[in-house]
């Protein structure tokens, strides 16, 4: 992994007074907060609580109208965008090439032209890298595992997921959720969105409960001992 | 990593998808088809009459088909949001771009070949200036439709009727192009002069697109 002699508990995500507006209604309203590398965050909220908005300014697919995000150490997101992985709502695949095409498309953004790392993300997900099906034939779940992979393919350091279970059934939510969990263990830090918070207990670090465009309580996991508030309201 | 490399695999990836769905080429062919049998049959020229209108029948049907083909373009990038998946990977905004030009080249320059024999049947077309001269104004000119196309098909593909923009806005821009490619056309057919002066214009013109395009696109791309 790509940056291992920093400190384990460097800021990896550090945002200023994040503000983001569409039009007259702000979707984020001053978020101040920083996430520590090697930790699985799960977002939790209710519809409108401003999570995915978050997630796409992070990612650099949004531009805050006001505020700042430091990802990595760098302010400047394509500077880092090999460190990065990014799932989102919807599967981001080509629906009329099969999975392996899609993978051996996306690593190649990556500059990894080795057909054995886009076979390694299949397998890894659960997915049979011989599997000749296109896309648009997969099922919502294996499209989900396939997206999955395709966020995985470039080893990234930090992970942001979109709503990875939706539409996904609840064998295959936990398979992905116990897939994250490892990644996570390897030392990845993993920022995931979604409204099943219960799938990911087994292996989230903390939950940040969001409302309104605010981040309104950080609760932190203790996955070998008992849970612990860390942190409360408003900025850090 | 090497934008060439990007761009080859995009181009690829393109090239495959249409190989497969066959959508942007069908289009483009069915509706020049159209136009070359409708307007031979509706004023049914003879050889000297053909000669003077084909440069701006054969253009202007070119350029409607190749909106077809640039609308596509884009449009596959916006099925399950993939643009996305570009645009957070480190992969050069240029490179995407490129990419889309040439596949949008190869694709209209496919038509042009196909089409090409047709016009000369239905037309009854006997070129008095040198032939090659005709390619030279094929490959310039279709340059300049696709490279401005496809910068415009990817500035209009976040408003709602993105098929009406992308006219509204490529036709205007493309107006001096078009005049030199059916003007360049006409005096090869007939051959009444040489089309060096509109040659140049075209081949500035592609440059000139290209560059802005290429400087611009970034900002397109990232636009909300």
């Amino acid at each position: 992994m790509t940056g291992t002699a920093e400190s384990s508990n460097q800021p990896v995500i550090v945002l200023q007074d994040l503000v983001k507006f569409f039009g007259r209604f702000a979707a984020l309203r001053g978020i101040s907060q920083s996430f520590v590398r090697g930790n699985l965050y799960v977002v939790v909220g209710d519809n409108g609580a401003g999570k995915s908005t978050l997630l796409r300014v992070v990612a650099g697919l949004m531009e805050p109208s006001q505020g700042s995000v430091t990802l990595l150490g760098s302010s400047k997101v394509r500077d880092v965008a090999h460190r990065i992985g990014y799932m989102g709502h919807a599967p981001l695949l080509y629906d009329e090439l099969n999975g392996m095409e899609n993978l051996r498309y996306f690593a190649g953004l990556y500059g990894i032209a080795d057909d054995a790392v886009c076979r390694a993300a299949m397998q890894q997900v659960g997915l049979d890298p011989e599997l000749e099906r296109r896309v648009g034939q997969y099922s919502q779940g294996m499209r989900q595992r396939l997206s999955l992979a395709r966020a995985v393919l470039h080893d990234p350091e930090l992970m942001l997921l979109d709503e990875p279970f939706s539409n996904v059934d609840v064998r295959s939510a936990r398979d992905m959720a116990a897939i994250l969990g490892r990644v996570r263990d390897q030392g990845k830090t993993i920022f995931v969105v979604t409204h099943q918070a219960p799938l990911m207990e087994p292996v989230a670090d903390e939950f940040v409960q969001m409302a309104a465009g605010q981040i309104v309580a950080r609760e932190a996991r203790n996955r070998n001992a008992e849970s612990a508030l860390i942190s409360q309201r408003g900025s850090q | 990593m090497s934008s060439l490399n990007v761009t080859s695999r995009t181009l690829l990836k393109d090239l495959r998808m249409e190989w497969r769905s066959k959508d942007a080429i069908n289009s483009m062919l069915f509706f020049s088809l159209l136009v070359v049998v409708i307007f031979s049959f509706a004023f049914n020229p003879n050889a000297e009459e053909s000669r003077r209108i084909a440069g701006g029948l054969i253009w202007v049907a070119f350029l409607f088909a190749a909106v077809v083909a640039l609308n596509q373009t884009w449009a596959r990038e916006l099925r399950n949001q993939v643009l996305d998946a570009y645009r957070v990977s480190p992969a050069p905004p240029n490179a995407l771009f490129l990419a889309k030009v040439l596949g949008n080249f190869l694709f209209v320059i496919i038509l042009e070949a196909l089409m090409a024999p047709l016009f000369v049947v239905f037309y009854q077309l006997r070129s008095i200036g040198p032939v090659w001269q005709l390619v030279v104004i094929a490959l310039l000119g279709t340059w300049a439709l696709v490279v401005n196309g496809t910068f415009f098909a990817a500035l209009s593909i976040r408003t709602r009727s993105r098929e009406i923009m992308l006219p509204l806005i490529l036709f205007p821009i493309s107006i001096p192009a078009l005049l030199a490619m059916v003007d360049a056309t006409t005096m090869v057919l007939t051959g009444d002069g040489t089309p060096d002066f509109w040659l140049k214009m075209l081949l500035v013109y592609d440059v000139v697109f290209t560059l802005v395009c290429l400087l611009l696109f970034e900002t397109v791309l990232n636009a909300e």
